[in-house]
């Protein structure tokens, strides 16, 4: 593998992860049907997908780099710049929107001082909005990483925020 | 073997995991534990009961009692007054909803029970025990197909059925199969469209997670009658907890030997592959989902030919929805007869529908095909939240139609439905109330379809642009009543020319608003 920068941490521990996806995508090699697994799991590890590892999907899967970055750029789910630690997502399903899901939106950004598709500067927190998840019982609602949270007054935001590190 | 006195059901689902399910089953266990009563109750997890918005639901047996908004807090008194002493605690009982579909008839002397077909065993078994699903009938189905039925048979069964494809087109499926069929082919596949993105839409993600393994046998008996050899679930990349159990439930599956080879010592082999989508509604279109499935950007491709002549990789494939693979397994255990038994004439069986907006109990209902809108908000949503009147209804989810009071005795099938210029789609009904801005929920909806054209064809990249522009100025007051008309004509163009059904679906929407809410339009413009 390259040489490690030691001047900046998170890079360093992004080279480490290298070998990791390499063994990862191993059973995807030669197929490049599989891209969007194999994009899947990049992103997982990285919380991102970086220009490196996209280059070592192309060659591993056999797919040109172009057709991986269109890839890329047309699902909303996968990201190539640096996401914060979680992510942060509004829904704005018609439901949500009905429910005020916008205003909880411009709270988000309000109170973490970014705005969508953004991530905070300490890298805690990436802003998102997401198409319906289906909670609509529950609107409006926002997902936290993994974790979902219905009925979200503005009051209660921050509480769910304080949450996560 | 411990006889147990009763059975705690708590529904695991998106719903109760977010009003904090896992916390109310850890204070159960332990109290029960506490009581001395762990060899005479048990807990059992189960997949959704139909009620959302109602935080976490239990239901205890033999009783059928249901508790809604239990928190670890109501666990100690719950557990020392039902089921030590065997008062139920009328606090947390769940009374509003007295004709929704998972009350007992017992209990509250329904007037109409729901039938439930797809949703038989949600919220009743544990999804992720196998012993349970077949303990309930599970892969019965697939055991008759394969000892006394030929392919042709199941498709016949199918057909005569009238089961109609629930993925929004309302497609003959036993029509499509017997198209499979007959196209020659030494390899073909069976793909469940499991990437639900239509808004206000959540009826197989319930599925997913409360029966998987119904799925599993509704494709095995799909991949049998069409001699298909793979099967693909291609699910929405945010469901995680359907991917869990679905992944789960394959496993479970072919540990049994009831996915992989020679299925229950039969010659028929079959395999299902899970595969997660990456947030694109277009991929809910069939060819566009394809794509996706064979690792490319999800565009659609041009019809003829359909997938099921040259699909995945070029193979015939079939694609269908959860719901309609959902429906399978009890047509061939209990005949087609037996299915034409619900629904109307042209449209036969049960539809799931999501009701939710401003009714008073928003959730998941399974319904016979034919149902009133009326009866479907009114009787099984509980009618408008805070006594408030009823607007209109966006029925179909993004891509339907808006839908005003006087329609409110429209029968809610896919045949009756197009008579009026709407769709049921999805079959998602989301309630409006009087105070309701039909020009925002138009804009909320023109939003949708700007964000999730794919830009591949012209009409919908360009028309869903000039929309919202559109609808921003009228929303704005800043519009002239012209406006309104290039409204109507945009979308009448990309109904035309659009290249898939996401382009050419946005006239229903802004036709029907302006149908039915044209007043509300006209007061924001000037002339």
């Amino acid at each position: 593998m390259s040489a490690k920068n030691h001047c900046n941490c998170a890079r360093v521990d992004e080279e480490d992860l290298y070998p990791k996806l390499e063994e990862m995508i191993a059973q995807h090699k030669g197929k490049p049907t599989e891209l969007i697994m194999a994009l899947h799991k990049a992103q997982n590890l990285f919380g991102y997908l970086p220009k490196k590892a996209q280059e070592l999907i192309s060659e591993r899967l056999n797919v040109p780099i172009s057709t991986v970055c269109g890839v890329i750029s047309f699902y909303s789910f996968f990201s190539t710049v640096p996401k914060g630690r979680h992510t942060v997502k509004v829904c704005l399903g018609t439901a949500c929107y009905v429910r005020g899901g916008q205003q909880t939106l411009k709270k988000v950004e309000k109170e973490l001082n970014t705005k969508v598709g953004s991530t905070t500067e300490d890298r805690r927190y990436s802003v998102d909005i997401v198409r319906c998840i289906g909670a609509c019982g529950l609107a409006p609602a926002v997902l936290v990483d993994k974790d979902v949270y219905g009925r979200v007054k503005s009051t209660k935001l921050m509480d769910i925020l304080g949450k996560y590190e | 073997m411990n006889i147990v006195r009763n059975h705690v059901l708590i529904s695991i689902d998106a719903g109760t995991l977010m009003s904090g399910a896992r916390a109310v089953e850890d204070a159960l266990v332990k109290e029960i534990v506490k009581q001395g009563l762990d060899k005479e109750v048990s807990v059992l997890e189960t997949g959704s009961i139909g009620i959302t918005g109602r935080g976490v639901i239990l239901v205890v047996y033999p009783e059928g009692i249901y508790y809604a908004d239990v928190t670890p807090d109501d666990v100690p008194e719950l557990v020392e007054e039902h089921l030590l002493k065997g008062r139920p605690l009328t606090r947390l009982i769940l009374t509003e909803t007295p004709k929704r579909t998972i009350i007992t008839k017992e209990k509250t002397g329904l007037l109409k029970e729901q039938p439930r077909i797809v949703l038989k065993n949600c919220g009743f078994i544990d999804p992720e025990n196998i012993d349970e699903y077949i303990a309930a009938g599970g892969y019965e189905g697939i055991a008759k197909v394969l000892q006394t039925m030929t392919s042709e048979d199941v498709v016949a069964e199918i057909k005569s059925s009238g089961l109609l494809g629930r993925g929004g087109a309302g497609f003959p499926t036993g029509m499509k199969w017997d198209f499979a069929i007959k196209t020659p082919g030494d390899e073909k596949f069976v793909i469940c469209n499991a990437d639900e993105g239509e808004p206000g839409t959540f009826k197989d993600r319930l599925i997913l997670e409360g029966d998987p393994h119904k799925l599993i046998e509704g494709m095995l008996i799909a991949g049998y009658a069409i001699h298909g050899t793979r099967g693909f679930v291609y699910i929405r990349g945010e469901y995680s907890l359907s991917i869990e159990r679905i992944e789960k439930a394959i496993l479970d599956a072919r540990a049994y030997g009831l996915l992989g080879k020679n299925i229950l010592e039969s010659n028929f082999s079959f395999d299902i592959v899970v595969m997660k989508g990456a947030g694109a509604y277009v991929c809910g279109e069939e060819t566009a989902l394809i794509e996706s499935l064979e690792g490319k950007r999800g565009h659609p491709r041009n019809k003829p030919p359909f997938p099921i002549n040259a699909g995945l990789w070029g193979k015939p494939t079939l694609v269908n929805n959860v719901e309609t693979l959902a429906n399978i397994s009890e047509i061939i255990r209990n005949g087609a007869e037996w299915y034409k038994g619900y629904g109307t004439e042209k449209c036969s069986g049960t539809k799931v529908f999501t009701i939710l907006g401003h009714v008073a109990t928003p959730g998941l209902v399974e319904t016979e095909m034919g149902t009133t809108l009326k009866d479907i908000i009114f009787e099984y949503g509980g009618g408008i939240k805070n006594g408030k009147t009823f607007k209109g209804a966006l029925v179909g989810g993004a891509a339907g139609a808006f839908l005003g009071p006087d329609m409110l005795n429209v029968k809610m099938d896919f045949v009756n439905l197009k008579e009026y210029s709407a769709a049921l789609g999805s079959g998602a009904i989301l309630v409006m109330n009087e105070d309701t801005d039909m020009v925002d929920m138009l804009k909320s909806v023109l939003h949708f379809f700007k964000h999730e054209s794919c830009g591949h064809c012209v009409p919908c990249r360009l028309g869903t642009a000039r929309l919202v522009e559109l609808i921003d100025d009228i929303a704005a007051s800043k519009a002239k009543k012209e406006d309104i008309d290039q409204l109507l004509e945009i979308t009448r163009v990309m109904k035309d020319s659009s290249f898939c059904p996401l382009g050419q679906s946005v006239t229903l929407p802004v036709s029907s608003a302006l149908k039915y809410f044209k007043n509300e339009f006209m007061s924001r413009v000037t002339s």
